[in-house]
């Protein structure tokens, strides 16, 4: 039986007398005896790592990778290749093992990436400001509704059916919690169709390009939301917007999306990460942790976790959000992969994207049977989007058909 | 434990954006293996950006260079001790990295036919077996992705619940102890958050607990051991208090490293547990996530836990088909999902690596040894006479980590907790927990964890003992570390006065 304890029965014997009992149970004696569970019960015994990795390769045998089948699935998760640069690094110790970066000093590393992470979001983004990660897509759809939620104490969330089914209702969920109604709107031959605007409108919310493919037009859906001092809401796939007018750039105020795309493997669904963008006026309101530039005492470069005053370690009941632990090595693995396509790459991958969806949409369009849903420019990684609600509908934990 | 430990030069490093050459790449594209279309006929001109995103342009070599020299400016727990108070900063198998990586656990898509996916789905289900024990509770959700986000799960759930039974409730109780993540959750959740006082034993002081808990309360949210590392010796009461005027109980997992195979949150009157399988449960912290935060609840709360919920579905009697691993989404009642698809699998498969690499008694003599370091830590800090600068906050047998103040140090040696935390890094070890909890003055919070051997225990106390002598020599010292360190102390004062939180270009 191994539980990874250093400890030997001679060790315990001194630490038992440095401490001036004479047993382990004796260390428990605060706990109400009824509730102690009973020390002499069998209990089930461990197993040597060699067995442990025996069942843990029998269950994966019991799973169809994509490795043993070629995968169209998509609907926000994608089987893209993950290059191998990123697998040497983030399994080095010192990246994979420290906590969240509370000691700069020691965290120079952890902190830079997270700078670059940043920067690179915002570059895809076009806007100024990103946190170093949230959980994942759809709860960072969520954060985004919350953060406007903070900006102004409006009524209602105006959706868009465009958004990935997942994301409209972890949004639901918690806007139950804070008190905010979510409202739907329907598309129109692929694209959202937003309704008349009122000033009880808190954000309008969308998805670029939308749940089935189609490339939104986010300068006149933003320009609408403006008009009524909502916020702007955009979800976006992260690898089309090298081709695509950034949602800053259409007035857009916070950028979210699924990282996976970005060098994470699929995982079965998790564990990738969130981005989290959004323009200079929101920056007091972000989620999560934002690492700043700055200088020690030396007068050299460094890095720290900063604008902490927004956090629940800091500000409790009055924070912008209350997450602590992140994604932050599946951030580093998005960074690496962005540097990894490089500035014409990713650009090239984009295109490379757009003209196979281009052909299976011509090809699968052709089939007896098959009609496309929409007729809007397509802009997004593999083929399966082309038949996304046909697809989502096949498939129940998707939801209801777009 | 002493000297740096850091082999890189303690100079600047350049940014990948700095180092960023036109013309240098890594990415080499697939063959379009497609007929090629005029760009502008697939995506109109005034759809598209005018300029590429300004993404570095390196060779592989460079990149592979750039993060590996970055790495070397991490401290990390596989160099040295970690005694981070209540995160739990425990040994991070090896074995679990190989098994996560299997294409058949890694490459898996998450919408997949559930028939495609049987031994994921058995393992999740396996793994909700394995907590459920360890809770005391019978019905478990893998879905929330880290302790806060089970939190929110938490108070959504006794929403639900209290709606269900045609109550609207206001506030939420947080002992004052509590992490910071528990009230910031309480006010997402659309509560009030209203505190209850510690009494000097260091527990929830019932007589408070008893005049706020009215029925306007929908819950208590509790740390138990608490965050001051001593077990609630009134958890019977606090429990019979709370459930008197309807409320739910809630159990923060992150102190649960201390009761595993001991005592079930269950039995002591729990409604809903979450756990942090990145603490307890040896999913390497990764500088800040990923994680995983499951949660168990009774069967009240079950009707509302968040779907889809993983479900083993058995055969009809008889026909000698294997039970089917499946995903239920219908669930009438639930609170809906709080993320995309269903969870951090990723994470699963460690922690379950784990639990069956330790079994039930495994698990138990992690909490044993992981009790015993934390009092043979604090026994020896006492031992040394280290007592007079930096005395336990609560003279008690504790639990898993324990509380020092550092106020007399800093009345007698000038030197703050902070200066002790920052001289640490100079011998190579890292900082427990500094000012937290925020009712102990210059509290330092330390969590020693059961897979730290007597030896680094015994070095950390001398390497107090040191500091301390040498701050009674010449205080300045502490006052101004690190000194080994590849940067020193930073100024995060003017880094959040002028935030730059980008690479300008």
């Amino acid at each position: 039986m191994s539980s990874y304890v250093s400890a030997t029965d001679a060790d315990r014997r001194e630490m038992l007398e440095a401490i001036g009992v004479s047993s382990i149970e004796e260390l428990f004696a605060d706990i109400p005896a009824a509730l102690r569970l009973d020390r002499n019960r069998p209990l089930s015994g461990g197993r040597a790592e060699q067995e442990v990795y025996d069942e843990l390769r029998a269950l994966a045998a019991r799973n169809t990778s994509t490795e043993d089948e070629l995968s169209f699935l998509g609907a926000g998760m994608y089987d893209h290749y993950v290059p191998a640069l990123i697998d040497s690094i983030i399994e080095r110790s010192e990246f994979l093992t420290p906590y969240t970066p509370y000691q700069p000093e020691i965290s120079q590393g952890g902190l830079q990436a997270m700078f670059e992470y940043q920067t690179a979001i915002c570059e895809l983004t076009g806007l100024p400001i990103s946190n170093a990660s949230v959980y994942e897509g759809p709860s960072a759809v969520a954060a985004a509704g919350y953060v406007a939620k903070l900006a102004h104490g409006r009524e209602r969330f105006i959706v868009s059916r465009g958004v990935h089914p997942h994301s409209r209702e972890t949004l639901k969920t918690l806007a139950h919690g804070y008190g905010i109604e979510v409202v739907e709107v329907p598309l129109s031959d692929g694209l959202t169709e937003l309704p008349e605007l009122d000033e009880g409108v808190s954000a309008v919310v969308v998805q670029q390009p939308n749940f089935l493919g189609a490339v939104e037009d986010l300068e006149k859906l933003a320009g609408a939301a403006k008009e009524v001092g909502a916020l702007t809401i955009c979800a976006c796939d992260p690898l089309p917007l090298a081709l695509l007018k950034t949602p800053g750039e259409c007035g857009v105020d916070i950028v979210v999306g699924e990282g996976q795309t970005l060098g994470n493997r699929l995982d079965f669904g998790g564990p990738s990460f969130g981005f989290f963008a959004a323009s200079q006026a929101l920056m007091r309101l972000m989620p999560g942790r934002i690492a700043g530039e700055t200088r020690d005492v030396d007068g050299r470069r460094g890095f720290v976790l900063t604008l902490q005053t927004r956090e629940q370690h800091i500000r409790r009941e009055r924070a912008t959000s209350n997450i602590c632990t992140a994604q932050a090595l599946n951030a580093l693995a998005g960074v690496i992969y962005l540097s990894w396509l490089g500035r014409r790459g990713i650009v090239e991958l984009a295109e490379l994207m757009v003209q196979r969806t281009a052909y299976a949409r011509e090809r699968l369009q052709a089939l007896d049977g098959v009609t496309a849903l929409h007729h809007q420019p397509v802009e997004i990684d593999r083929l399966a989007e082309v038949l996304g609600a046909a697809v989502a509908a096949e498939r129940s934990p998707v939801g209801a058909r777009a | 434990m002493n000297g740096r430990w850091f082999t890189a030069s303690a100079d600047d490093e350049l940014t990948i954006y700095e180092r960023s050459r036109g013309g240098r790449r890594a990415f080499v594209p697939p063959e379009l293996d497609v007929p090629k279309r005029a760009l502008d006929q697939l995506l109109a001109p005034e759809l598209r950006r005018s300029e590429p995103p300004r993404l570095p342009e390196l060779s592989e070599p460079e990149i592979v260079r750039h993060y590996n020299r970055l790495s070397k400016r991490n401290f990390d727990l596989d160099t040295g001790f970690y005694p981070l108070g209540s995160c739990t900063m425990k040994h991070n198998p090896k074995l679990h990295e190989r098994v996560a990586a299997l294409p058949g656990h890694s490459k898996l898509h998450p919408l997949q036919d559930p028939a495609h996916a049987q031994g994921a789905l058995e393992l999740m289900w396996r793994l909700q077996q394995e907590l459920a024990d360890v809770a005391g509770l019978p019905h478990v959700s893998l879905q929330p992705s880290a302790g806060s986000h089970g939190e929110l799960a938490g108070v959504l759930l006794t929403r639900a619940y209290h709606e269900d039974h045609g109550e609207r409730r206001t506030k939420v109780l947080t002992p004052d102890t509590a992490h910071g993540t528990n009230p910031a959750t309480v006010t997402m959740g659309g509560y009030e958050v209203v505190k209850v006082g510690t009494d000097k034993r260091g527990n929830v002081d019932l007589d408070d607990l008893r005049a706020k808990a009215t029925d306007e309360v929908a819950c208590l949210m509790l740390t138990n051991p608490s965050t001051v590392g001593l077990f609630e010796e009134g958890i019977e009461e606090i429990a019979h208090i709370v459930h008197g005027v309807g409320a739910t109980l809630y159990y923060d997992g992150a102190n649960l490293n201390a009761i595993m195979g001991i005592s079930r949150p269950g039995d002591m009157g729990f409604d809903i547990v979450h756990f942090n399988l990145h603490k307890s449960f040896t999913q390497p912290h990764g500088g800040g996530g990923p994680g995983a935060g499951p949660i168990a609840v009774s069967d009240r709360i079950e009707p509302y836990l968040p779907r889809p919920q993983v479900v083993r579905r058995e055969p009809a009697e008889g026909d000698g088909a294997a039970p089917f691993y499946d995903l239920d989404h219908d669930r009438p009642k639930s609170i809906g999902r709080l993320r995309g698809f269903q969870g951090n699998y990723g994470v699963f498969v460690r922690s379950y690596a784990y639990i069956r690499s330790l079994g039930a008694a495994g698990l138990r003599e992690v909490s044993e040894v992981a009790v015993l370091n934390a009092n043979y830590l604090l026994a020896r800090l006492k031992g040394e006479g280290l007592a007079q600068y930096l005395p336990a906050a609560y003279d008690r047998i504790c639990m898993h980590e324990f509380v020092l103040s550092g106020a007399p140090m800093k009345r007698e040696l000038q030197i703050r907790t902070l200066d002790l935390a920052k001289r640490l890094l100079d011998h190579g070890v890292h900082p427990p927990t500094v000012y937290f909890p925020l009712i102990v003055d210059e509290a330092l919070l330390i969590e020693p964890t059961e897979t730290e051997s007597k030896e680094t225990l015994d070095r950390f106390v001398e390497v107090v003992a040191d500091i301390l002598r040498e701050a009674r020599d010449d205080p300045s010292v502490a006052q101004n570390a690190p000194y080994t360190t590849p940067v020193r102390r930073l100024d995060e004062a003017g880094a959040a006065r002028r935030p730059v939180v980008r690479q300008p270009m």
